[in-house]
């Protein structure tokens, strides 16, 4: 496989590529004519962008074995001139870190597409238009090199998603919008500021600006409240995105009112975009102000709050959307304990969760999606006893269900297992808090599920839902796969980030030591 | 080649586009008045002179490529003029491009309405080149007279004739306010010429001085006026809403860009040395404007007026790079003048292809579920305001204007940062209203009662389609237009430290001494 990847020159033109794919079918579905011959929306569309995702797919999976464990540099990158007066380039590349997130988008979006086939009926072409050059904003994410590329890359994520809950979001959709749209670009002007001020603190002797990630890293003159500053807006705008407690708030309205595609990306791979942010930007550029013992303990704190608040509220919402998302607040809490607790298990373990909670979380957006269409609620008590009717729906769910608490022999055990683990060794009291979080979270699903599942049959409307089809099938046999695949042998995985996380930890702690041996020496 | 500007012929080869405009519409003035008046004839007098702008634009280009230079005098040969004067004349072919579907709709039939945009244009060229007191206020009165008349020329709407008169009375007042400030001026330092006035003030030690302090104070106030920073935006809103959409246009993006090109030139090439005194308060002007515009703006649902108050706030921020000036400042200020225009162009191009006779549907409410029943028109609008927001890649060119004002603000000799969160918080402000436009276009659902909007006119989509495309094409590869900017700054020739300026400034900003002072102006007169 890697030999003929070389043959035909794939590392390349891989990333390029990627952004492009999905630019090329937004273009495309949109000079589709609006209606078929028959008077419908286009249903070329649908098709299409499903093609379009399985194309961009299939070329992103040959980066799971062009990448090079061994090798911690950035790969397969490419670097450009874009605007050389400013300074900004157009560079990109992979590390281990980034491949795993990469993979995950190119794998939910042809599901999420496969998820919204019938519920979306209106203006097909833009949504899927929309969805694509989606796809191309969250890919630059975590694809950019250059500060200025990642900023716009950030902002693009920003207008399709606001569309799409806007137009074809439930009945508060507009003020779901809205929040989601304000609340992320506050904090995301913020750390604007902050990177015109970086990369103006190492321009060149010509006074160009200079954005280059690479560049940045090596920099260490940054006076320490300066740092602090800095510090604070690129923690402002990643912990709106992921979110952290209390700046949540924003998700649960954005979650349930958008679409069921909309729902699946805000999720899986959206909320990604934060914790992705502090790996690659906010511990890195500022390790003196990220391991500053005050501000790592509040961050802790609010990450293990974070835990049990997303559990408790999740445990009393009567819609089972809601509960979903108030789930993910709990999952990225223990995301960013990983992070923060900063061992080689737990940031390990954070990324597992990371893919784990795409995978795990989405398909149970998607399968809410799926018993919506049918029933027309998302009310817990608006089902009972459903498992008689739809069998496979409730083994399913129920097996989702399982992998998201974090069974063993799922991919959520291992994640928060690592997690857990590694943040023992660092802070034990925290760890053993949020260990508690596992046992909310089997509390408030395992209820849920048993109130929608097994509960007397005692509504008339839910004894003709129709079973799963053949298209909802297909699209969560592959989640499913994944679901035992990261269970029971993540090693190919893991081994794939282990040197991108090791790298982060030395760069870290490595400042950190020198600035204990500066004091001791002071 | 050089210009010798003390030799009329030489002044009259330096003031060259000028002129030819100027020759132009004195010939279309006297061929729209030549057959009575018709709609035909109001579209011929249109057409040529859009082509007249065009080739008074070829001429510019020709002039800035040829990269002309003056000595010191009452104009100036130099780029900052020339991109000033391109983006003038960009607005002056959207503007009568848009008119002339406009003037059909309302039954508007005087040629001489396209005639009387050129003399303004003509008017604003003055201005950009204005290095005199004197012909600053020519150019300044060019262009409002011709203007005053334009607002009032839907004669038949009482709003036209409403606005018209607030205009003339307000613009009046602060044309009173500038002249008694140029006296004042004068009669301080004993010159008109922005280089000697310069000069003066360093050879006899005036940055004391009251009469000059005050008459500086009163220009302040006249150009506040005329670039509608808060408080002196008073009459914007309602002329803005009283004057034919196109007209309304013109005001948003050419006169106020003129007024801030003399503003600017000015500011920076007269009264370098003053500073430290007139820093504060343009600081000031740029934060109150930008907080003021923002917020007011939030509860406006006329789409006019609340363009009209999106126009202030982008004065503030416009502001900001006047605080900032150096340079690097001047090369902002000309590239956010220029995305602004293209996209307040196509916003009340959109406004013009949506309005229906007799200045109809401008309630923001009935543009509701505009996405189903005209969408290219919609994703147009949503694209200026996303502009206008600052926006990357969709908002385009939009975004890059703020970045670079932004950059400027940071990368002056002492850091504007707290101006800067203050432009990007109330940037945050604005898309409250932005994407309330976006929102009600595409999110709400169509009234039904509401008519459909008449198809509209192939000018006016040209200018939709025209500035959009400048916006996101722009939006991709800014490079060009920036390294245009980067050569067009005013009197202000280096970057380099220059020892007069730093050391005037107050103990924290002198800290930046070793950085970068740009305020110089290195060509002082020889003669005395």
């Amino acid at each position: 496989m890697t030999s003929f990847l070389e043959s035909i020159g794939y590392n390349s033109w891989v990333l390029p590529a990627l952004l492009l794919i999905p630019l090329v079918g937004a273009v495309v579905i949109l000079a589709l004519p609006l209606r078929d011959q028959t008077g419908f929306e286009n249903p070329a569309a649908r098709q299409l962008a499903f093609w379009f995702f399985l194309l961009e797919f299939v070329v992103s999976l040959g980066l799971w074995w062009s990448y090079d464990p061994a090798d911690i540099g950035w790969q397969a990158s490419i670097d450009m001139a874009w605007i050389p007066t400013w300074g900004a380039r157009f560079t990109l590349g992979v590390d281990g870190i980034a491949l795993m997130m990469v993979l995950l988008t190119t794998f939910i979006m042809p599901l999420a597409v496969l998820g919204s086939w019938t519920s979306i009926r209106t203006k097909v072409r833009s949504y899927y238009a929309l969805l694509l050059i989606l796809t191309t904003g969250m890919l630059g994410v975590f694809l950019a090199r250059d500060l200025f590329l990642f900023y716009v890359m950030w902002e693009v994520m920003l207008v399709p998603m606001y569309f799409i809950i806007g137009i074809w979001g439930g009945e508060r959709r507009i003020y779901a919008s809205l929040k989601f749209f304000i609340y992320t670009m506050l904090p995301s002007l913020l750390m604007l500021v902050a990177i015109i001020y970086l990369g103006l603190h190492v321009r060149t002797a010509t006074g160009t600006p200079d954005f280059s990630y690479d560049h940045l890293l090596g920099v260490s003159n940054i006076p320490q409240r300066t740092a602090l500053w800095l510090f604070a807006a690129f923690f402002l705008a990643f912990a709106v995105k992921v979110p952290m407690f209390p700046f949540h708030t924003w998700l649960p309205d954005a979650h349930v009112e958008a679409p069921t595609a909309g729902s699946v990306i805000l999720a899986g791979i959206m909320l990604k975009m934060g914790t992705f942010g502090f790996l690659r930007f906010a511990l890195p550029l500022f390790p003196g102000a990220a391991m500053n013992p005050t501000i790592r303990m509040i961050i802790l704190v609010l990450a293990v709050i974070g835990i049990i608040y997303g559990a408790l509220v999740a445990m009393v919402q009567p819609d089972f959307k809601k509960l979903v998302a108030y789930s993910s607040v709990s999952h990225l809490g223990f995301v960013m304990l990983g992070i923060f607790a900063l061992t080689l298990q737990s940031v390990q373990g954070a990324l597992l969760i990371m893919i784990n909670h795409g995978i795990s979380t989405g398909a149970l957006f998607l399968l809410v999606g799926m018993i919506y269409e049918r029933r027309h609620s998302r009310l817990i008590d608006a089902y009972g006893g459903i498992a008689r009717v739809v069998p496979m729906f409730a083994a399913v769910l129920t097996f989702v269900s399982l992998s998201s608490i974090g069974l063993p022999g799922t991919n959520g055990f291992v994640g928060e297992f690592l997690v857990l683990i590694g943040s023992f060794k660092t802070y034990p009291a925290l760890a053993v808090i949020s260990a508690t979080g596992v046992i909310f979270a089997a509390a408030y699903l395992l209820w849920a599920i048993q109130r929608i599942l097994f509960n007397p049959l005692d509504k008339p409307e839910n004894t003709h839902l129709p079973d799963l089809n053949k298209r909802e099938l297909a699209l969560l046999v592959p989640l499913l796969a994944v679901i035992i695949w990261l269970g029971v042998y993540p090693a190919p995985v893991l081994r794939r980030m282990e040197g991108s996380s090791q790298q982060l930890i030395n760069r870290v702690e490595a400042h950190s030591e020198l600035a204990r041996l500066s004091q001791a020496t002071r | 080649m050089s210009f010798d500007l003390s030799l009329p012929a030489q002044l009259s080869g330096a003031l060259g586009p000028d002129l030819f405009l100027m020759g132009g519409s004195m010939l279309l003035l006297l061929w729209s008045g030549w057959r009575p008046e018709s709609d035909e004839h109001q579209r011929s007098v249109g057409i040529l002179s859009m082509a007249l702008c065009i080739f008074t634009m070829v001429l510019v280009g020709y002039y800035a490529y040829e990269g002309y230079t003056a000595n010191v005098g009452p104009i100036a040969v130099d780029n900052f003029r020339w991109a000033a004067d391109e983006i003038f004349l960009i607005a002056t072919v959207g503007t009568i491009a848009m008119s002339l579907d406009y003037n059909r709709r309302e039954g508007i039939t005087p040629g001489e309405s396209h005639v009387l945009l050129l003399l303004a244009t003509f008017g604003m060229m003055i201005l950009a080149a204005a290095r005199d007191l004197i012909i600053v206020f020519l150019g300044i009165e060019l262009m409002s007279i011709a203007v005053y008349v334009l607002v009032g020329l839907n004669r038949r709407r009482e709003r036209s004739a409403e606005g018209a008169i607030k205009y003339f009375l307000l613009g009046a007042f602060s044309t009173a306010f500038l002249l008694y400030g140029i006296a004042l001026v004068y009669g301080a330092t004993g010159e008109t010429n922005f280089a000697r006035i310069a000069g003066n003030i360093g050879k006899f030690h005036l940055e004391q001085n009251p009469l000059l302090l005050v008459g500086i104070a009163l220009l302040l106030v006249g150009f506040g006026f005329k670039v509608a920073a808060v408080p002196f935006h008073m009459w914007a809103p309602d002329v803005y809403e009283g004057a034919p959409t196109p007209i309304t246009a013109y005001m948003a993006a050419a006169v106020k860009a003129a007024a801030f090109a003399a503003f600017f030139r000015l500011w920076l090439e007269a009264f370098p040395s003053l500073l430290t005194t007139w820093h504060q308060p343009v600081w000031w002007l740029a934060a109150v404007t930008m907080v003021v515009g923002n917020l007011v703006a939030l509860s406006q649902r006329n789409i006019k007026r609340l363009l009209a108050y999106s126009s202030i706030a982008h004065a503030g921020y416009i502001l900001v790079a006047l605080v900032v000036g150096t340079k690097l400042g001047s090369s902002a200020f000309m590239f956010y003048l220029f995305a602004y225009t293209m996209a307040t162009l196509g916003s009340f191009a959109v406004i013009v292809a949506l309005g229906a006779r007799g200045e109809d549907r401008m309630n923001v409410e009935e543009y509701a579920g505009l996405w189903t029943v005209r969408p290219g028109l919609a994703v147009a609008m949503a694209v200026f305001m996303l502009a206008l927001l600052g926006f990357p890649i969709f908002g385009g060119i939009g975004f890059f204007a703020k970045w670079y004002v932004l950059q400027a603000a940071l990368q002056a000799p002492f850091p504007q940062t707290r101006l800067a969160v203050l432009l990007v918080v109330t940037s945050l402000v604005s898309a409250g209203y932005y994407l309330y436009v976006v929102m009600v276009m595409f999110m709400k659902p169509r009234d039904n009662k509401v008519a459909l909007p008449e198809p509209a006119g192939g000018w006016t989509r040209a200018v939709v389609w025209g500035s959009a495309a400048v916006i996101l094409i722009f939006g991709l590869f800014p490079d060009t237009i920036v390294s245009f900017t980067r050569r067009s700054a005013p009197g202000l020739t280096t970057d380099a430290p220059s020892g007069g300026v730093s050391a005037s400034l107050p103990r924290s900003m002198s800290a930046a001494k070793t950085e970068v002072v740009a305020l110089r102006y290195n060509s002082l007169p020889s003669r005395h």
